[in-house]
């Protein structure tokens, strides 16, 4: 095992599977099928070659393990891979997520399967890669590819307002890259390196942390999405195919929060401290916000993205607490609403492919001709609202936990949002559910077929596993977790210090 | 000057001397060449004579200066007169099958691109500013002609008629300035200049100059507010001369550019650094923005340059030696992009129409000429800056060199702009891809081809090939410090 690349395997292997795929030409239902077939295997592999990473890594390091480092452009930029326990579960996560999402398109794409194709193994390259990079301008390198692959599959198979939707979404979140490029040029002239390690050893002088800071928030704060910058989550989603919605908000989403941790909680300390009120904020009119627009939706598809942005709230609000509990219940958080809201997408999916429509009006009474695909989408809408038992209750709990440690007001007004996504996810169920079936286009409805249960069974098993028995998650991130948190400490405690010190003087 | 020391200047400046005797010599073949086929042999030979040229300074050729000073070629030069080269030799190339189709046979064509790049092989050498305004000259002299060269096509012609007149006055402020300086500094040549300002301070009369100075060269870069003429003469050109244009003369007036501010004007850095800083802003925004709204591709790739010289001149701002590395980079990647992108232009014919222009004639490509648009797509996205793609790597050394010089407000303007930008790269992605067809392209001639795929590999390997580029763009501007 030693000495094998694992993770540049692990990030590389897709784009082998594009090569094989670039060799299929023609457009015969049977060379359609083999494209399918390659991506789907490529896919699994991948995911069989990440658990490796999880087999071999040592749960008592708390730094970067695994990790590969070679020059690169001859430019002080170094191709550096490596996970901690913060990054790890992410890639499991993305090489987990990739194969249903390849399954879940079968059917539903049926048209240039093979650019299709490519597009999504090009983008599970970038995002894995996004975890893995050690250089930060690899991981902005990887961050912003993810552009490319995502327009084209909103833009090419997404619904009626596909343009506007990609549009959008790419100027967005580009935007709020942009000015994260140049925060990190100046962290190289005043760190003199790229390397994530050494920069997260380094400390920026506390007036730049705050401009440097602000910089990065206006990149994640777009990604996560944060209200009042969310408003291209919902139209991305509602556009995109099914596996697009997936990916993007299991994953794309998470890469904002990842950066959050990774980013502006390590390397710039005293400034979140000093910003995060303004963090908190910003959450709780999310979740009570969001919550309520959710409540009002016509669109399966739309309530289930505001759902998201909530459920990010909760997320940016345990990243700043900087305690134990907050920054565990986030990082929980966003493994579990990954597989959650990546599942209701998929259920979406589901009828969606059936009647052509995602409007919740079209639907009703399901449960007397699709009673496993009715108990299917119970589980999810139950880990969704955060049901004990589940996984959504674990990150959700621990958040607010974390959160009414720093300040029991914030604490209250995010609680609301447990009760707000309870009674707009329970009435989307039974809107779509129960009640009598009178709509006669739906009485010829078949239940899940053989490929949803293979795609929905295994999240469903996640899910409740991991809200039964979190510990596996926890042994992983405690290592990795506490160093950042002592750093943390440490860096607010020097600067508390400095700043006593500047009073006395004066 | 004794016997050695001209042999020596002459052997320096050999690649000129094989272009400009070639030149001569290849008119006589061209009026006696058969009717018919004197273009394609012309051509043929001028290509040969490029080669000989850049074969003769890579790996003969030596460094240093000649005729007294007036003449050097250094890294940077050797460099940069590899871009305008290989952009000669390219545009000439992607000639062929266009001189072909269309039966525009006039060997006057290539003979005159060899004269251009001689004009702009002296630019990048000028080592005073005579020099300086004869290869400005020389080159300007022969684009004038060529951009008018289909002279029954009233849009050629009125191009042609607009790059003159607009062209002759910044040549007219360029000697003015030059006049200026001299007469405040007593010198030509850069490095006495340099001297010159650097004991007692400028006087604003060289100010002055170098302000006449800037104009000319800000026009022949086309960086706002002097790119007026680039619009209408990119379109109007016939595309071969337009992906000329856009290409060799950009590499050269960039490379001269540097020259005349770093090594002429070193010790007044912040005097021109202003005058960049905002001609940089300007550029950027306007290419930005005025794109927007084309229709015709040639249009649009115009604007898209007059954006590009802005972003390259983010790194001659911070008047640093990671500045014009940076610069340097930018231009290198520019030229692939560039020279891909009008290769794919030349290749939009249909079989009824002939060669189309309008933005909205890609529609649907991604369905009938899947592979073209894969390449024009890795193309677009890259000219907006997005990785790994190497349109990235060009912004990222440009505003990294801009972020250590502080020029912080010039940098936030440069990536917003980009955004903006990145807005009607993305509206020909989607036109391609997103919209329905019309009907797809007669296949592409084989260099169009090849010119096309050779750029799209390079723009998509740069993060496995660009660790050599870096290196000896270092090198490069390391000579000029």
């Amino acid at each position: 095992m030693a000495g094998m690349p694992i993770l540049s395997l692990v990030t590389f292997l897709p784009l082998v599977g594009v090569l094989i795929i670039l060799f299929i030409n023609d457009d015969s239902e049977i060379a359609r099928r083999n494209i399918r077939m390659v991506a789907l295997l490529t896919t699994a592999f991948t995911f069989v070659i990440s658990l490796l990473i999880w087999v071999g890594f040592d749960t008592s390091n708390p730094g970067f393990q695994f990790v590969e480092k070679v020059d690169w452009l001859d430019s002080g930029i170094s191709y550096h891979m490596g996970v901690d326990g913060i990054s790890m579960l992410f890639v499991i996560l993305t090489t987990f997520l990739m194969p249903l999402s390849i399954l879940a398109s079968w059917e539903a794409v049926q048209k240039r399967v093979k650019a299709y194709m490519i597009a999504f193994l090009v983008l599970e390259t970038l995002m894995v890669g996004v975890f893995c990079a050690l250089d930060i301008v690899l991981f902005y390198v990887f961050f912003e590819g993810g552009l490319i692959p995502m327009f084209i599959i909103i833009g090419v198979w997404g619904g009626k307002r596909r343009v506007y939707a990609s549009f959008k979404f790419f100027l967005y979140t580009l935007l709020g890259s942009v000015l994260m490029l140049l925060a990190i040029m100046a962290m190289y002239w005043n760190a003199g390196t790229t390397s994530i390690p050494d920069l997260l050893a380094h400390d920026f002088p506390v007036g730049m942390q705050n401009w440097l800071w602000l910089a990065f928030f206006a990149s994640f704060a777009v990604k996560m999405p944060m209200w009042p910058v969310h408003t291209w989550l919902p139209d991305a989603h509602v556009e995109a195919p099914t596996a697009g919605s997936v990916i993007l908000a299991a994953i794309l989403l998470k890469l904002g929060g990842y950066g959050l941790i990774r980013f502006s909680l390590s390397m710039f300390p005293v400034a979140s401290a000093h910003y995060a009120d303004f963090v908190f904020t910003l959450s709780v009119i999310a979740i009570m916000y969001t919550s309520l627009v959710a409540l009002m939706q016509e669109d399966i598809k739309k309530l289930i993205a505001y759902s998201s942005v909530a459920h990010m709230g909760y997320v940016t609000m345990g990243i700043f607490a900087a305690n134990h509990q907050g920054l565990d219940g986030a990082i929980f958080q966003m493994l579990s609403h990954g597989l959650v809201s990546g599942a209701l997408f998929l259920c979406v999916g589901v009828v969606y492919d059936r009647m052509h429509t995602r409007e919740i009006n079209a639907y009703g009474g399901l449960v007397n001709i699709m009673p496993r695909y009715a108990v299917a989408f119970m589980i999810f809408t139950m880990a969704n609202v955060g049901l004990p038992g589940t996984s959504g209750f674990v990150g959700e709990f621990l958040t607010l936990m974390g959160i009414f440690q720093v300040s029991t007001w914030f604490a209250l007004f995010a609680t609301t949002g447990v009760i707000l996504s309870a009674a707009y996810a329970l009435w989307l169920y039974r809107r779509v559910i129960f009640g009598v079936l009178e709509k006669e286009n739906l009485k010829a409805m078949l239940d899940l077929s053989v490929r949803e249960k293979v795609i929905l069974y295994p999240l469903i098993a996640l899910t409740i596993f991991f809200g039964v028995y979190p510990a596996p998650v926890f042994d992983v991130t405690a290592a990795s977790v506490n160093a950042l948190l002592s750093d943390y400490s440490a860096a607010i405690d020097a600067a508390r210090a400095a700043a006593d010190v500047a009073m006395a003087v004066n | 000057m004794s016997a050695e020391m001209l042999s020596q200047s002459l052997s320096l400046a050999l690649p000129e001397l094989i272009l400009a005797i070639g030149a001569m010599a290849l008119l006589m073949v061209g009026v006696f060449a058969p009717a018919g086929r004197a273009n394609s042999t012309v051509t043929g030979l001028a290509v040969a004579l490029l080669i000989a040229a850049l074969g003769w300074m890579l790996f003969i050729g030596g460094e240093g200066t000649a005729f007294g000073g007036v003449y050097i070629q250094d890294g940077f030069a050797v460099f940069m007169k590899t871009l305008t080269l290989i952009g000669s030799i390219v545009a000439l190339a992607m000639s062929v099958g266009f001189a072909r189709a269309e039966k525009f046979d006039r060997f006057e064509f290539p003979i005159l691109i060899v004269l251009a790049t001689l004009g702009m092989m002296l630019m990048v050498s000028a080592n005073s500013l005579l020099t300086l305004y004869m290869g400005v000259e020389l080159q300007s002299l022969a684009l004038y002609v060529l951009a008018a060269i289909n002279r029954d096509s009233v849009r050629s012609t009125e191009a042609g008629l607009k790059y003159f007149v607009l062209g002759a006055l910044s040549s007219g402020m360029m000697l003015y300035g030059i006049s200026l300086i001299y007469g405040f500094t007593g010198h030509i040549e850069f490095a006495a200049i340099a001297d010159a300002l650097t004991g007692t301070g400028r006087s604003i009369g060289v100010l002055f100059g170098l302000v006449f100075l800037i104009t000319g060269l800000a026009f022949k870069i086309s960086a706002v507010p002097f790119h007026m003429w680039t619009p209408d003469v990119y379109e109007g050109a016939p595309t071969p001369v337009t992906a000329f244009f856009a290409a060799a003369p950009k590499m050269a007036a960039m490379a001269m550019f540097v020259r005349v501010v770093i090594d002429g004007f070193g010790p007044v850095t912040s005097d021109w650094q202003q005058i960049i800083v905002f001609i940089s802003i300007a550029s950027m925004v306007l290419g930005a923005f005025a794109a927007i709204g084309q229709r015709n591709i040639k249009r649009l790739m115009a604007y898209s340059s007059i954006g590009h010289m802005g972003y390259a001149l983010v790194g001659l701002a911070a008047g640093t030696m990671v500045g014009v590395k940076g610069v340097i980079i930018y231009m290198t990647i520019y030229l692939a992009m560039t020279l891909g992108t009008f290769a794919f232009i030349l290749a939009m014919r249909r079989k009824d129409e002939g060669n189309v222009e309008n933005i909205d004639d890609l529609a649907g490509l991604s369905s009938t000429n899947p592979v073209m648009a894969t390449l024009l797509t890795i193309l677009m996205f890259s000219l907006a800056g997005i990785p790994p793609l190497a349109g990235f790597w060009g912004k990222w050394y440009v505003f990294l060199a801009a972020v250590e010089a502080g020029l912080y407000p010039l940098a936030i303007i440069g990536v917003l702009a980009s955004v903006v930008g990145a807005f009607y790269y993305l509206r020909i992605i989607k036109i391609m891809w997103f919209d329905e067809s019309v009907g797809g392209f007669v296949p592409a001639a084989g260099e169009l081809r090849l010119v096309m795929g050779v750029s799209g590999l390079f723009v998509l390997g740069y993060v496995l090939i660009g660790g050599p580029i870096a290196m000896s763009a270092e090198a490069a501007a390391r000579a000029l410090f």
